[in-house]
């Protein structure tokens, strides 16, 4: 599976089938990740069971210093 | 106490978050200033370094209220899309509407400033936008409905104080909601002026992140904006051209 990742392309194990399951893979699991899938804003609590396929653009976005 | 919408403050002094030496120092600083209210960016993440620090994973959110930015927008449109993603964080729904309009100044573009409230409010986010210092563009955000105004001192990162006292005294003067002076403060001083014009508090970053010690910079600043307030609250006396003596001038024994 070939997903767009902030502007990456990155290839993947297609048993990742859920946002949940992608944040999982990365190690973002407990970390504050905001999530857009294909131009939607996902709610938080929508990670776990929002499915990705092959070709979705992906945005995943935190919270850095800022004035 | 500050109120904007319905979050209330003891303290009036918002502090950012960016461009500090280290955490442990952005840590002491944050502590020592007693803010309650911190500022954030909206950046991608790099998903290949997940164990890479973060300022927030560091903080007591219960002790915090977080004022995300829309900083990197250019449009009302780029930055009603950042602060949607700040509130899906679920963890605010404060929202700085800062449109910059100029990459050199880092002045805010009044119309699309003017736009992205606009939709913001509509959508039910606590809405503070970043603006100049104009009169009638605060008096136009304060009717669209935005729960504080936030004229800038000078431009962000300049340190160069209040440029413009007088504007800021009418905007502060008419202004029916919570005025926060943000960007431009320098030192101490600059804060105790804003909040001794009448400003309900001062948001500032480089001030603090930037200084020699910013740790005791932001104890500075704390002071600062408490003594500005205290002083505005206690009333100054009126500029008189000329002196008025403070001792007796009765039962004098010289000569």
């Amino acid at each position: 599976m070939n997903l767009f990742i902030n502007g990456q392309s990155v290839e993947l194990s297609d048993s990742i089938k859920t946002v949940g399951s992608l944040l999982n893979y990365y190690g973002l699991g407990d970390k504050v990740v905001i999530v857009e899938l294909n131009a939607t804003i996902l709610e938080k609590d929508t990670h776990q069971e929002t499915a990705i396929s092959d070709g979705d653009k992906l945005e995943l976005v935190h919270f850095v210093g800022g004035g | 106490m500050l109120q904007i919408g319905n979050y209330k403050f003891k303290s009036r002094l918002l502090l950012g978050t960016g461009k500090y030496p280290n955490f442990d120092i952005q840590k002491q600083a944050v502590e020592v200033s007693d803010t309650e209210v911190l500022t954030f960016s909206v950046r991608r993440m790099n998903i290949f370094e997940p164990s890479q620090p973060n300022f927030l994973e560091l903080l007591d959110l219960d002790k915090y209220t977080l004022l995300p930015n829309t900083a990197g927008a250019k449009t009302a449109e780029e930055a009603v899309r950042t602060a949607k993603l700040a509130k899906a964080s679920g963890l605010c729904d404060m929202i700085k509407v800062e449109v910059i309009g100029c990459q050199k100044t880092l002045l805010p573009d009044p119309i699309e400033t003017l736009k992205a409230s606009e939709e913001l409010l509509k959508e039910g986010f606590t809405v503070l936008p970043y603006t100049s210092d104009d009169v009638l563009l605060a008096k136009r955000l304060e009717e669209l409905g935005c729960h504080a105004i936030m004229p800038g001192a000078s431009p962000i990162g300049s340190g160069q104080g209040i440029i413009n006292p007088l504007n800021l005294k009418f905007i502060i003067e008419q202004a029916n909601i919570p005025v926060i002076v943000d960007a431009g403060i320098g030192t101490p001083s600059d804060a105790a002026i804003a909040m001794e014009m009448g400003a309900d508090g001062v948001l500032l970053n480089t001030a603090v992140s930037g200084a020699k010690n910013p740790v005791q910079m932001a104890k500075a600043m704390k002071l600062a904006i408490e003594a500005g307030r205290l002083g505005y609250e206690a009333g100054r006396i009126p500029k008189k051209q000329y002196a008025s003596a403070s001792s007796p001038t009765e039962g004098i024994s010289i000569g």
